[in-house]
This record gives structure tokens, sequence and C-alpha cells, in this order.
């Protein structure tokens, strides 16, 4: 039991396709299940970023709350996976980056033609801050392992977990899994 | 601590739905709850950087909006397309585009069942957190949990075989579909069918027995009247895929009916708030006070006239008798009649992969840019969403409003979290068990969160309890 590694999946800016393609494991999740426990995910209940062996983590940097997170994470974490485009390149969420900010915010909150014109910008404290560009996690910290892919394949997903649950680094061109959209 | 001070409780973020969010509960110097805020938490721009691309993008652009319901946002916007080019899809087109559809819904409602609430029903609310989740289900319950998964993977599956992906599906182009359906495939996923039907059925035997011995948490639980919308068909068939609006009144009296989805805009309206990203639709005639509508499972058997297969149908009926015909208002029936949807999914499934036309190779219409603007709009699992393009004579987009299902939820779901609160959390005595039952209304909803502001956020888990200056006063760690 000493051996029983511990796997977090993290969500920051992107559409939870991988989360999801993640869960098309399907039965398989029992697999790793009997080799690791999730200990922090959105489909689970847990606590503040635990210490962990391996952490999945989906989607780009795009605000302040994101950037402090995956600098924890790479605190906690032995080994951080960028898990999908979005987390590896920034892919659709960074298209925002061809216009300001400010454009790309009041399209939806100002201008937005179902808008009518009463009530107020998002401004809360409780609200996270966006960042003017979106960045990939390598440019905040280092990464150990890339799935590429929108969203990568679940056999893809699996073949990763499995070998690195297995204390083997995969070799995604290997096995001819590397693939990335 | 000091009872009298005036505090804040955020719970950040709620887990087990499908994005996330952060909620803050106002107490008054006595220690009730004054209010709560459902807070929305990221956001990615689609509308804005969409523009300058071709409309013919869409389809493929805009499922990344969400990797619960891409097939939904897919269809909204093909339809939006073919609106542009003034034709429409083939009859296999139809047909296959109905299936994946199915699909999506079939998969998402088994996530958000088996998945996602029921350890909350099979494990307590009050139970180890820990466990609290579908690999506990797998210790306690691993035939039900295998049937879950399994179930979510044929709605998948549906997906993959006719568009050759799980997510993000290939394939779809205005005027019908790329790839025809082969026989092989069309076999394979008739044979899920009866083990579909049975895992559905012992979904709503567990939800029913769930009502019977909580009735009086599920009669009680955030009840308050709203609006609804939904899309029916043109007898008032429940309808995922194509068909028009009807928005009902809190008694059941239809304010609208067979209402042309591209007129959207004259029957709702939205507001930006500042405490969330995402924005609070409303009926319009209303106003905003009066004008909360709901979206989703709920509403849309709510405003439904009929099923159109009969497993669904006889279920559908003793849902209408609970509240003698009237709409049924109480959010945890969200669950229920997810599971009838569901039920109807894997009949109207096994109908169409009978149709004869399912697998013919007559699968596309072609077209070409005709009109600058076009509407489309579809039924997610969690209710009903718009996709607006506004296009130059190059077919370059000029303008993008995409309405999408949760946030149409929002208003309710703020309401309901109040309700909730009222009812669970009391002064100093907050546990874990009450958070989570704030959490798990929101969870009836099955929100989307990065499909309404067209993204997600996250933070570390915690509840903060914050004085009137917004001094951390104590932190509770959630066991």
């Amino acid at each position: 039991m000493d051996n029983r590694k511990k796997i977090a999946t993290v969500w920051l800016g992107g559409c939870s396709g991988c989360h999801m393609s993640l869960l098309d494991i399907d039965e398989r999740i029992l697999d790793v299940a009997k080799l690791a426990d999730i200990v922090k995910s959105p489909i689970v209940d847990g606590k503040e970023f635990p210490e962990v062996d391996i952490a999945l983590v989906e989607g780009s940097v795009t605000s302040d709350e994101h950037y402090h997170e995956i600098k924890l994470i790479r605190k906690r974490a032995k080994t951080v996976i960028a898990f999908g485009d979005c987390a590896v390149m920034t892919n659709v969420t960074g298209m925002r980056n061809y216009f300001p900010l400010k454009e790309v915010f009041d399209a939806a909150y100002v201008n937005c033609i179902s808008n009518d014109s009463e009530g107020s910008v998002p401004n809360d404290p409780a609200l996270l801050k966006l960042n003017d560009k979106v960045v990939p996690l390598q440019e905040v910290v280092n990464v150990d392992f890339v799935i590429p892919g929108c969203p990568p394949s679940a056999d893809t997903i699996f073949y990763v977990l499995f070998e690195f649950l297995n204390d083997r680094i995969p070799n995604l061109s290997e096995v001819k899994k590397l693939k990335y959209g | 601590m000091d009872s009298t001070t005036k505090r804040s409780i955020y719970i950040s973020p709620v887990t087990r739905i499908e994005g996330h969010a952060k909620i803050s509960i106002q107490l008054d110097e006595n220690g009730n709850v004054e209010d709560a805020l459902f807070h929305v938490n990221e956001f990615r721009g689609f509308e804005k950087f969409c523009e300058g691309r071709m409309y013919t993008e869409m389809p493929t652009i805009t499922p990344r909006i969400c990797g619960i319901c891409p097939t939904s946002h897919s269809l909204a916007s093909v339809k939006a397309c073919e609106m542009i080019q003034g034709i429409q899809p083939t009859y296999t087109a139809n047909l296959l585009r109905r299936l994946m559809h199915i699909g999506q819904n079939l998969s998402s409602h088994a996530l958000s069942f088996f998945h996602l609430s029921s350890p909350d029903f099979l494990l307590g609310y009050d139970s180890d957190p820990a466990k609290r989740n579908i690999l506990g289900i797998a210790e306690k319950f691993p035939d039900l949990a295998v049937r879950g998964i399994r179930l979510r993977k044929f709605g998948q599956e549906l997906s993959e075989r006719i568009t050759g992906k799980k997510i993000h599906i290939m394939g779809i182009a205005p005027g019908g579909m790329a790839f025809p359906l082969t026989e092989e495939n069309r076999k394979h996923l008739l044979e899920w069918i009866p083990e579909a039907i049975e895992t559905v059925k012992i979904g709503i035997e567990l939800i029913k027995k769930f009502h019977e011995e909580n009735s009086e948490m599920v009669n009680s639980f955030a009840t308050s009247p709203t609006l609804y919308l939904g899309t029916v068909g043109p007898n008032g068939e429940h309808e995922l895929y194509d068909g028009k609006l009807r928005f009902m009144d809190a008694d059941g009296t239809i304010l609208q009916d067979q209402v042309n989805p591209a007129n959207y805009l004259d029957f709702i309206a939205e507001r930006s708030v500042s405490w969330s990203y995402l924005k609070y639709p409303y009926y319009k005639p209303f106003g905003f006070d009066k004008g909360f509508y709901r979206v989703g499972p709920l509403a849309r058997l709510n405003v439904s006239s009929k099923m159109k297969t009969p497993l669904a149908q006889a279920e559908f009926e003793i849902f209408k008798k609970m509240n003698g015909g009237k709409p049924v208002h109480g959010t945890f029936y969200y669950h229920y009649t997810r599971l009838i949807e569901a039920l109807s999914d894997v009949e109207v499934a096994e109908k169409i992969l009978n149709d004869p036309q399912v697998t013919s190779t007559h699968i596309q219409h072609k077209g070409q840019w005709n009109y600058p603007e076009g509407i489309g709009s579809s039924e997610a699992p969690r209710g009903t969403l718009f996709h607006h393009y506004k296009t130059d004579e190059t077919g370059k987009l000029i303008n993008v409003n995409l309405l999408i299902a949760t946030g149409q939820n929002n208003p309710s779901m703020n309401r309901s979290v109040l309700e909730v609160a009222k009812q669970y959390v009391k002064g100093n005595d907050i546990k874990e068990g009450m958070l989570n039952r704030v959490e798990s209304t929101i969870r009836c909803y099955d929100p989307c969160l990065s499909c309404s502001t067209h993204a997600i956020g996250t933070m570390p888990m915690e509840v903060e309890i914050l004085d009137a200056k917004g001094n951390s006063v104590r932190k509770l760690i959630r066991d």
C-alpha cells in the first residue's frame, strides 16, 4: 500500500472537455483507483490542494487565480502534466489574445445585443481578475510532461496515467499517440 | 467566534458540478442568513474573438465553449449557418444529428445523476467527503457504478460512431453531415439499447425511493415558482433538436407558443451584474424583477404536452400528476425529469437506428452565403441555447451573440441557494454537511459553467468567514 499514488486533476481556463475525455476511460477508472487515490478533482469533494504525485492540469492560465493556483500546484505535485491543447499552447482559450481585453470584456457585458441598458459590469472582489493575455502552463511553471489534443483521446490519457502510476515515463511518439487538435 | 460580527461565508469552489463557482453567504448581526450570492468565476470571450472569422468555422470553434455539451453548441451553430445559407439539412442528416444529440444528452444526464449526484443519495449528504464520489459508489455499490459509467459510455459512443469523436465532434457542416453511418456502427449501437433502458429504469427507481424516504426535504427544497422555457414540437411534444419555443408561467398558462427561435430577442433580454461573470437573462415582457424563468429538463417537461415514446410517456404522466397538471417547481425534481428524458433518449435512439434511411449516403445539401444574419437554437442537456451571427458579404463574422442554457437558470440558481441557505445554515452552526446542501442545490441544475460564461475558474478549497470589513476571522477546512 506504501507505493499507492495520489492524483489530482485541475481545471483552469478551458472547457472541461479534457476532464470529460478522462471520464471516457470508462470502466478503466476503476483500474486507476486500484493503483491511486484521486484526492482532488472537479468530480470529487476535497480539501485545499494537497501534496500529490501526479497533477493533470487542464486549461490555460487566464487570471490571477489561475496564476497562483498553478504556482501552488507546482510546489505540491511531483509531476505536473499539461493536460490538453489549452494547457500546452492555449488553443481556443488563447484566441482572445488577438484583441485588447477591454474589447473582449465589453463585447459580453456592455455592447451585447441581448443586454438591457441597466445593470453593471462584473467587478466583485470575489471574482478573479482576468490577465491581459492568456498563457500556457509552461510560461508560468516548469511542466514535466505534455498530453496534447483537443481533447486528448481517452486511450492516450489512460496510457499516460498508467505509465506514471507504474513508475515509467510514457513515450507518446513511440506508441503513436501524439496528436494536436 | 463573536456572534455579533456580520459575516460572509464563502464556499469555494463548488465541487461535483460541471464547472466551478463560488457561493458567498452573508449573515446578519444575529447570525441569520441575510443574502446569498452565486459567483460564476471566469470568462473566455468567444463573442469577441470569433469576430473576423468565417461563419462556417463556427460549428467547429463553438463546441470548445464546453466539453460537456459540445454537440448542442455545434447544432445551434450549424443551424445559424443554415439560416445564413437559406438551406435545410437532408432527412438522413437530421436523423444523424438527432442521434448524436441524444448521445450527448444521455451521457451528460448519466454523468449528472450517477457520477455527481448519486453519492449524495446513496452515501448521504453528511458522509465522508473523501468517499462521496463515483469511486465511493464503486466501493459500496459496484454494479450501479459500472452501470452509470456504461450508460455515459453509450451516449459518448453514439457521438463517436456518427462523428468520429466523443468530444468536440467533427463532420457536421451546413446542409448536413460529412460522413454517413455505417451498417456496422448502426448494429453496434442498437446492441446497447436493452442495457441502457434497464440502467435508466434503475436510476428512476432509485430517485423515487429517495423521494419517498425524504419527502419533507425534497418538497421543501428550493420550491419557489418561476416561469419556464423549453423547445416543443408542432403538437407540443418534448423536443431537443429542432422545434419552436414555448414559454409557460408558474400556473401552467402558456404565455407564448410555437415561437420561432430566430425571434428570441423579442422575448429574452439579459443584464450584467457586478458579482458574477454570468449574466442574468429574463423574460422580456415581464421585466427583470418578475421575468425569471428556468430551462433544462424540469422546464422541458413542465412545458411539454407529451413525450414521443411509450415508456417515457408513462413516467411523464406520473410526473404531471405531482402538481395536478401544473408545473412542478421543486428544484429537486430536476433529477427525476433528467432521468425521464434519459429514458426518452434511449427509446428515440432505438427508433431512429431502426429507420431504414439512417445509413443513407444522402447526407448533405450544398449551399453558399446568401443572407447576412443567422440564428440557431438547440436544447442542451441544461436547457435552450441560442447562437446569433451577423456577417459581412464575404461571410466574415462581424457580431456574435451566445445565449447559453445555464445562464438562463442563473437568477433561479441564485434564489434557490438563498432559500436553502436560509433553511440549513444557522449562525455559528455551520457544518460541512450543510454547506454541501447549499452546493447540492446548485448541482440540481447541473450547471455547465464553462458554457455559460464561455469559461470556468477555480480556487483553493476552503470556506472562509469574513467580517464586515472583509477581514478573515476564521477558516473552515471541509471535513
